[in-house]
């Protein structure tokens, strides 16, 4: 019995955890638009269309919940996950967003394209350094140079 | 004959230098952004968007569309060399146009691929300027509450013919449409779901989302399973087919060019189903059954003309109702309004130069892939070699460049982390991306027409189904979910979809 039940558990766990991330979307956006006036149907407020939507993504993240223990879905392995690009890509992005108008492009895009490039697990340290150099090249090339963008390469952070 | 002076101002419009120009560089790019592994033309065209917004209108446009069915054309060239589609409508011509490589016939079923596209992409243009116009006449008679229904109809189509849980690809729809309302709401002025936050008033930024949703999440897919490509075919010679291979491939193009027109305007994966469509066509009606599978040049031909006029035809609900009918087609609605124009049925009347350029630019576009793809295959052949730890950090640069420069806004870049993400995350548990972005798309114009239908109605919710046009298409989208929920209906569809791919 106990086995039995954590295949059923694993077989439907796709399909529970993708009901749930729509019910808390679901819930999050029709939580939210009760905030905002809701109108009349003649009038619509600005909270009845997200109302509508946040409810019906609710029921369909619960059908979606329920059809793991019935469907016949075939069977879905989650697989080995990137943990490293999950990590690095992000902050990679992040890293870029916060830092390119205090450091500049120079610095931020070769920091961004290092972070990343560290996200290959068939990448040594030097190798990943050495393409940041050449895309950081490539990218001041194409955005500053090429298509004008008004961005310092250095920025004030590291000017004294 | 209007047609010909329509085609006429398309012509000149088309033939302008930086127009030519630039229709150069998308297809270019399209077939570099086909063969490098790891990249699909949905995450270059998003990453591209913020490059084209200094063009005019139509030059945008035209590169954009370049780079759509350049990608497509690229796709089929990895799926014969080295048995990687690029693209998945190339899955199929993989099947037989790899085992022709191995064969050593690389250069026909190159040539073969070339050739049938070329076809269909001229029939398909053709036909694109002829039922057009009709179209997008028909579509300004719509009122609000039609309209209403048609984008409903357009997205559940697009479930019901993708792959995958319809209820999953249903739910993405969902967020996509309450995602789109993030912001400031275009009736009340009163900002949305902002959390106070001055960058957020303008809406979730549409590249940030598409460049996390299928750039970042696709980076992430591919971490998951590094591998070497393998190219075993280094030089292709002999690229011109025989006189019997010539003989061999008529019919098949011919029906594949009937196929993948028909199919392309379905919204959802119609290139993918006429491809796939196209090669069971072939294989059942053919004399030679035997032979598919090992290399018969009628599995390239057919499905290489059918996904390349789906390709062309796609544009056509795009360009007379505004309603996108895959991913890419949703990207061009955000150029558009990116651009200023609001594209539906109103485009051709208004925009008469941006709509004929860019239909004769395809035609023309499909010329220049010819004179890529035949002569310059060598380039591309080494362009497949291109390390994929090389290219992740060249996409991460470009992305985050590329959208930080369209509004100097950072919550724009921290965006694309966000749906980088997300749609990683949801991908994993078996939600396909791209019902969301074509439900961020349409969001804001089903609010619009939802609310502006039912103030003429007085508040009557009934009008969606007492005016009949509404009334049909409505019940012609709740008549596709039935069918697609249904397991016995989805069991058959993912056969189509399974047939032939092992």
């Amino acid at each position: 019995m106990g086995v039995d039940r954590r295949q059923v558990l694993r077989r439907a766990l796709p399909d529970i955890v993708a009901g749930f991330i729509f019910i808390a979307f679901g819930s999050f956006f029709a939580l939210g638009a009760l905030d905002y006036d809701l109108g009349t149907f003649f009038r619509m407020g600005p909270g009845l269309f997200p109302l509508l939507l946040g409810l019906s993504l609710v029921l369909i993240g619960a059908i979606v919940v329920g059809s793991g223990f019935v469907g016949d879905e075939d069977e879905r392995t989650i697989g080995a996950l990137p943990w490293r690009g999950i990590v690095l890509i992000p902050a990679a992005f992040v890293f870029f967003g916060l830092t390119v108008r205090g450091l500049g492009v120079v610095p931020a895009v070769f920091a961004a394209t290092l972070l990343a490039g560290l996200a290959s697990t068939r990448i040594q340290p030097l190798m990943a350094a050495l393409i940041a150099a050449g895309l950081t090249v490539t990218s001041v090339v194409v955005f500053i140079v090429a298509l004008q963008l008004r961005l310092p390469l250095i920025g004030p952070w590291l000017r004294f | 004959m209007e047609l010909f002076d329509n085609l006429g101002l398309g012509i000149e419009t088309a033939l302008r230098v930086e127009n030519l120009l630039y229709c150069f560089i998308g297809v270019a790019l399209g077939t570099a952004v086909g063969v490098l592994p790891g990249i699909g033309p949905t995450a270059t065209i998003a990453l591209l968007l913020p490059i084209t917004f200094s063009l005019e209108p139509v030059t945008a446009l035209i590169m954009l569309a370049g780079i759509y069915y350049g990608a497509q054309y690229g796709g089929s060239t990895t799926a014969i060399l080295i048995n990687l589609p690029g693209e998945s409508s190339a899955a199929v011509t993989a099947i037989d146009g790899h085992e022709m490589a191995l064969r050593g016939r690389a250069g026909a079923a190159l040539a073969t691929a070339a050739i049938g596209s070329f076809f269909a992409g001229t029939v398909a243009t053709l036909l694109l300027a002829l039922f057009a116009p009709p179209l997008a006449r028909a579509a300004l008679q719509f009122g609000p509450a039609e309209y209403f229904a048609l984008v409903v109809l357009g997205l559940i189509a697009s479930i019901a013919l993708a792959r995958g849980s319809t209820l999953k690809a249903l739910a993405m729809i969902l967020l996509g449409l309450v995602l789109g309302t993030v912001g400031q709401d275009l009736n009340t002025g009163v900002p949305r779901f902002t959390f106070g936050v001055r960058e957020l008033y303008s809406g979730i930024d549409f590249v940030s989302l598409a460049v996390g949703l299928f750039g970042v999440a696709e980076i992430l897919r591919n971490l998951e399973a590094e591998r070497t490509r393998k190219v075993i075919v280094d030089k292709v010679s002999k690229l011109w087919p025989t006189r019997d291979d010539l003989r061999r491939m008529v019919a098949p193009i011919l029906r594949g060019t009937a196929i993948g027109s028909a199919l392309g305007v379905l919204p959802g994966g119609g290139h993918i189903l006429a491809a796939f469509g196209s090669y069971s066509v072939e294989k059942r009606i053919s004399r030679r059954r035997a032979e598919f599978g090992h290399g018969a040049i009628e599995g390239v031909a057919a499905p290489e003309s059918a996904n390349n006029a789906a390709a062309q035809t796609s544009f056509i609900p795009l360009l007379t109702l505004g309603l996108p009918a895959h991913p890419v087609m949703a990207l061009m609605v955000g150029a558009f309004i990116i651009q200023g124009i609001v594209p539906g049925p109103n485009v051709i009347r208004n925009e008469p130069a941006l709509f004929w350029g860019l239909i004769v630019s395809m035609w023309v576009g499909n010329l220049f892939l010819v004179i890529l793809n035949l002569p310059l295959i060598g380039l591309w052949v080494k362009l497949l070699k291109v390390p994929y730890r090389i290219l992740f950090p060249a996409i991460i640069a470009f992305a985050a460049i590329g959208t930080f420069s369209i509004n100097l806004n950072p919550y724009d870049v921290f965006a694309i982390a966000f749906f980088g993400i997300v749609g990683y995350v949801l991908v994993k548990f078996g939600a396909e991306p791209a019902p969301l972005l074509l439900g961020f798309v349409l969001g804001p114009l089903l609010e619009e027409n939802m609310r502006r239908a039912l103030t003429i109605s007085r508040g009557d919710p009934s009008i969606f189904l007492t005016r009949p046009i509404s009334a049909a298409l409505l019940g012609l989208a709740v008549l596709a979910l039935v069918l697609a929920v249904l397991p016995a209906i989805r069991r058959r569809r993912d056969e189509v979809f399974l047939e032939d791919e092992d």
